[in-house]
Formats: C-alpha cells, structure tokens, sequence
C-alpha cells in the first residue's frame, strides 16, 4: 500500500520499498549506538511514506524517545485550531525526524483554541512550546456575511476578524516568547455565485479572498509566520486535502490520506525556525541541466534552450535554478566530466542561461559524487546537512543517499519539464526571513572563490589580510537589521560559542533591555561586501561572584568569514564596551554542539584565563579581565564603530 | 474477490492500524474489542481500506457497518458496483 499515485503523496522522496522489514530490523536492534539509532529511524522517514507507515515510524520513534541522542535539535509544538489536529501530530513528528529535528506535539482539546489562548493557567502556557501553530478554519474566524453586505461592510467585519486574531497572537507571544505561525485558511466554503463571486463583496469567496489578504499584511506586521496551506492546496486541489465524509463524521478538515504532505509542510517551517533548512545545491550537468551528455555529444550536441521542447524545459529547470541562486541558496555543481569541457559549456553554449559565475563551487572529474561534495562541504564551510543534490541518475543518487545520508536527494522525475515541480514542491529551502543579504549571498559565495585564489598566491596570512583591505562595520543591534540577526542565531553551527536560539521577538527584548550589550558587525574587503556576519550579545553575569561581570551569552560569526581574525576584533569592541559600562571582567562560556568543535579553544586563542570545566557536559567557562590593558590587535583591518 | 478475502485484507488492516499483530480479528469483530481502537483508529482503518479496495464511502455507510462482518459485505458490494 503506497500513497505514490494520491496527489497528496511526498513525490519528490524515493519510494518506501522494504518498510515493514526496515522498521522490524530496527525495533529488533536495541543493542545500537543512539547515534546509529536515530540515523537510521531519519534514513527511514526519508521515503515516500503513506499515512499508515507514518504512523507505525512515528509509534517506533516513540518507543525509542529515551534513546534519542542529547544533541539532536528538539522543539515543542502547539497545534491549535477548530478541526480535529490529533491526526496530524505523528504526520509533523516523522516530518521533522526527516529533517533531523526531534518535535514534541501538544494538541488544544477540540473547540477549545481560543480558551486556552485567553486562559493564562492553560496547559497551552504549562506545556512551554517554542512555537504555536494556529490553524483555525475561516468559519471560526468569521461568521458568514449577508449576502447584500456593501465592500466597506465586508472590510470592517475581516478587519475585526484579523485585529481580534492578531490579539490572540500578541498574548501568546507575552506569554510564551514562541515563534507564531498562522495557516491561512484554505478550506472555502463553496461558491454561491460562481464566476461571478468576487463581484459580490458579502460571498464566501470574496471574503475568503479578503481575509487572506488582510492576513498577510497583519502577519507581517506582527512578525507572524505563516503556514501558507491555502498557496500549498491550490496546487493539489482542495477536495484531495480534504475529504468531506471525513469532515462529517470526525471533523477532519485533513484527509488522513493528505496528513503526511501537510505535516512535512509544517515540519518545514519547524525546521526553518531551528535553521536546518537547505542552503546549497548541487547540480549535475549531464540530462540534468541539459539534454545529452557534452563529453559525447558535444557542445553542439546537448539539447538546451529554443530549438526544441526538451531543450526549452531545460532552460526552464535553469531559470528556476537561477532564481534561487538570486535568492540567496548557493549553488554548485558535480559532474562527471571532463573539466574543461565541462565549463565551456557555461562560457561557449549560447542559450546556456546558468553561467559560470552563478555557480560558489564546480567540481568536474572522474572521482565519485560524494567525494566531491565533501570537497565542496569543505571549500564553502558549509555542512554537507544543507546540502541538496540533485542528478538524472538513478545509481548516483542511490550512492549518495548510501555514503551521504544527511544530504538531501529528490528522487527527479524522468521529465525535464517535472524537474521544476520536483524541486519547488520539496520544499527544501523553507525560509523564516529574507533580507537584502541573502539576494547577495549566492555572489559573496563566488567572490570568496576568488579571495581563495589570491590567498593561495600570497606569501604569508598578514599580507594576505592585509590584501583584502577590510573594514569592520560594529554597531548595537538596529531594528532594521533583526531579521537578519535573528536568522544568523538560528542558523549559524559552527563559529557559535553557545548555540543558542533565540525567536526575533527575544532578540527584541535584548535591544530594549539596558542591562544587555548587543554587537552587529558587517564587513567588507576589496572583494564585495559580505554583510551582517557577526553577532555578540552579553548580559550581566549570574555566576554569583561580587565583581561585576558581563557575560558573552551568544557569540558567533557567519562561517563565509572565518580565517580572517575577526574574532580579534569582535573582541577589541566588545572589551571596550563592557569596560564603558562599568564591568571589571568578561565571561565566555563554550557549549560544545556536535557542529562547534572549531571554536573550542577560542576564548584560550584570545587570552581568556579558564576559570571551570565541566567534565560531562564538555562546557567551559572563561574570563577576560578588563582591568588589562591588553587589547587584540586590530591592524589587520579598519574598524569602526557606530 | 469474495468476502472472506476482503474479511481477511481487512484484518490485516486493523491489526496494522491498532499495531497488534496478535489481534484476532472475526465476522463480529467490532471497535467494543480492542482498547486502541478510538475515533482517530477508526477513520484510520476506513481510509486504509479504502485505499487498499479503490473505492469511497459515503458517510452513511460508514455509520451502517457495525462490525467486520457488515464492512466486509459493504466492500464487496461497492467493488462489484465499481
């Protein structure tokens, strides 16, 4: 039984041949490392799985929870809404361990979302979730208009629907300091007119239309994340979503046929939020970004661009490439080819529309595919876990599930002209912001390639830094720029002393407080700008002791940066603006992550005296004494501060 | 196929959906029999079901059939309409 032909199936993921033996095997195999174990529970849920193989992993998942390994990313969710949500949780659970994020799911009693928001004393509130989902219908938003409703009428009523939601969110947010995300209601009432609907201010569809808009602007407005469902079911069809026997008979709103697609649609968000979405991706030439192969046919030979319908389908899949590379997910490619031929088929091709600037890395030669993302993973500084990797054949994605578990590989349609549907429908770069920075982040990519090339001629580090003619832009945290901060904590692994997360309604408050320092600096080199790229904040220490002393609580730096002594001199501001406000010494605290190894020894690197060692947990306390007048050095840049 | 095929298909089912493969499941068989099996069980193994034979339920009939026997019946008939 597979949901392969539903229009609800996950169809981008490689069929779940084998489930019921794989599940077996792993519910007889106790005796695994908790490492291995949750590797191959996320390899599993890494299928096509129908609702009732959904269920079963997530049961397994379940009875295994004990043994989930410590550092696997956790959220607590709350499911609240009008229809009955229960159906959903093991569907967003299996969702979320696809993407390797461990989800706790607390559901609101049926008909009861509204209570439980208003009710301070709630088990909404006691449950402590990270984020809310509000997923009300449109009738429990707003009742139904009179038909002779005039347009300022119909506005007035949707205003209060949304001011009145929007309220609700505003609660929840003082109260819990969770991330919101609101569906947009997508099951409609049926259409009373017609065609002729949107001429009628008080219809159900002019309404609907109406509250969605109305949604998107308050959303926006209140820093609101949104479940975009009504967008997602416009494409399947809502009658495949939503099954009205079911409705009928269980309050369904979702079929549990359609369950898997939406919780992997939420889990997306989830994981989003945590910052496990996909950043790079990976192409491979051949019957990839071009019919035929150019080491055979010849530049001449491969099939691209006006000419023919396979050829325009080719070029579409690469404008769509090229949109993402413009919206900020970096892009490279792995091909089986000879090098040289390779690129000139980028440089010579005239209706090649991907040009070899577009892409931060091109690995072409004879070596196997997951030795050359590894080589890739390791130019970019980036973890093959962001990684997708997309080929026509069948054998290298087999491969590459085998050797790379962690990096993505949808299972491509035959068809050129479904690459683009393949791509887009598996969701892989789910975004909770987007700001100026990542519409340049594909570019700084590609100029880092060439501050590579000059690094590689220059005799020694100081003349190479020194080369790059740096400035270091430091200023505290600016509203304009708290998207972007927010995004860098939820994303950044590697260069993170304490990987700490925090919602942008946290970040908020640490700019209101007095008592916290915030740092932001940009910077930027004879290559190009590089943008925000680092982010300190420090807060009155709590360790007890009687000096006064401000404590790095988050650190951390964009790894497109790393190698350049910036540390040095985040810490030069950061010494100087905790002795301003009057502390004696800094703290820094290091939380060792599976993914932060690099900066271990940072704050020793730095001149920090170690002051206790946590032998269990690997977490180290330092202390910067600013009594010293021992400052970094800075020279290596100009630095300034605002 | 006959109702005792479809009896049997659909006992794999519900010992699938109820996670309880030593589930023994008969004619009489009914939801009164098994603590697992709830509201949300419930639909589960009507969707099931309904994916497995190709077929919708109304939802009258999903209230008419009171246990394995009459949701047997109920198949075989819509299969042969079908």
């Amino acid at each position: 039984m597979s949901g392969s032909h539903s229009p609800c199936s996950l169809h981008w993921l490689p069929p779940a041949d084998r489930f019921a033996a794989r599940v077996a095997e792993l519910r007889d195999r106790t005796d695994d490392d908790p490492e291995q174990r949750f590797a191959a529970l996320r390899a599993v849920a890494d299928h096509r799985l129908d609702f009732l193989e959904t269920r079963r992993l997530d049961r397994l998942l379940e009875e295994t929870a004990d043994t989930v390994p410590a550092d696997v990313p956790r959220l607590r969710l709350s499911l609240l809404g009008s229809a009955t949500l229960d159906h959903l949780v093991p569907a967003i659970r299996v969702a979320a361990l696809r993407r390797g994020l461990v989800v706790d799911v607390d559901v609101t009693p049926f008909g009861q979302w509204r209570q439980q928001i208003l009710d301070p004393e709630s088990a909404l509130y006691a449950f402590e979730p990270g984020c809310v989902l509000l997923a009300p219908d449109l009738s429990a938003l707003l009742s139904e208009l009179p038909l002779d409703a005039t347009a300022a009428e119909a506005a007035l009523a949707v205003d209060e629907a949304v001011d009145d939601l929007a309220q609700l969110w505003r609660m929840v947010r003082d109260r819990t300091g969770a991330a919101i995300l609101q569906e947009t209601p997508w099951l409609d009432a049926p259409p009373l007119y017609g065609h002729f609907e949107r001429h009628v201010p008080g219809s159900p569809g002019a309404v609907a239309r109406r509250l969605d808009r109305a949604l998107d602007e308050a959303a926006a407005k209140e820093g609101v994340l949104l479940l975009d469902l009504r967008s997602a079911v416009y494409g399947i069809g809502a009658h495949h979503v939503s099954d009205s026997a079911l409705w009928h008979h269980a309050k369904q709103a979702v079929s549990p046929l359609a369950a898997p697609w939406v919780g992997d649609h939420i889990a997306r968000i989830l994981a989003a939020i945590r910052g496990l979405s996909k950043k790079v991706l990976v192409l491979d030439l051949d019957n990839t970004l071009w019919g035929g192969v150019i080491g055979d046919d010849g530049l001449d030979g491969i099939v691209v661009g006006q000419g023919s319908a396979a050829g325009e389908a080719f070029a579409a899949f690469q404008r769509y490439l090229k949109r993402l590379g413009g919206r900020g997910v970096v892009l490279a490619v792995s091909s089986k080819n000879d090098r040289a031929v390779a690129r000139a088929a980028f440089t010579d091709h005239p209706e090649m529309v991907l040009r070899i600037d577009d892409f931060a890395s091109f690995e072409a030669d004879w070596n196997d595919k997951p030795a050359a993302l590894r080589r890739i993973a390791e130019e970019l500084s980036l973890g093959l876990d962001s990684f997708v990797f997309v080929d026509d054949n069948p054998a290298e994605r087999a491969l590459m599930r085998q050797i790379l578990p962690q990096v993505a590989v949808p299972e491509l349609p035959e068809a050129p002209e479904l690459y683009v549907r393949c791509l887009a429908d598996a969701g892989y770069f789910e975004a909770v912001s987007f700001t100026a920075e990542d519409t340049r982040r594909n570019a700084q990519y590609v100029a880092n390639r060439e501050r590579r090339e000059l690094e590689s001629s220059t005799q020694d580090i100081e003349s190479f830094l020194r080369d790059l003619r740096m400035t270091l832009q430091v200023s505290p945290f600016r509203s304009a720029d708290v998207p972007r901060i927010t995004q860098l904590i939820n994303k950044t692994n590697q260069f993170n002393m304490t990987t700490r997360r925090y919602t942008e309604a946290e970040v908020r408050g640490f700019m209101q407080d007095p008592k916290v320092l915030t740092f932001a600096a940009r910077l930027s080199d004879r290559f190009g700008d590089n943008g925000l790229t680092s982010v300190v904040i420090c807060r009155p220490s709590d360790d007890g002791r009687t000096e006064a002393g401000l404590e790095i609580d988050t650190w951390l730096m964009s790894c497109r940066i790393l190698g350049r002594r910036i540390e040095q001199a985040m810490l030069a501001v950061v010494a100087e603006k905790a002795s301003e406000a009057g502390a004696d010494v800094l703290l820094g605290r290091y939380r060792p992550t599976k993914k932060n190894g690099l900066v271990k020894e940072l704050y020793r690197n730095l001149g920090f005296e170690l002051r206790e060692i946590n032998n269990r947990t690997g977490e180290s306390t330092w202390a910067f004494p600013l009594s010293m007048p021992a400052r970094p050095a800075t020279d290596h840049l100009q630095l300034q501060y605002e | 196929m006959d109702v005792p095929d479809i009896q049997a298909s659909l006992a794999e089912i519900i010992r699938d959906v109820l996670d309880d493969p030593d589930f023994e499941v008969t004619p009489e068989t009914s939801a009164a029999d098994h603590s697992d099996w709830d509201s949300f069980s419930h639909i589960s193994i009507i969707v099931a079901a309904e994916m497995r034979f190709g077929i919708k339920f109304q939802t009258a009939e999903i209230e008419s059939a009171c246990n394995v026997g009459d949701f047997a019946a109920l198949i075989a008939r819509k299969c042969q309409a079908a």
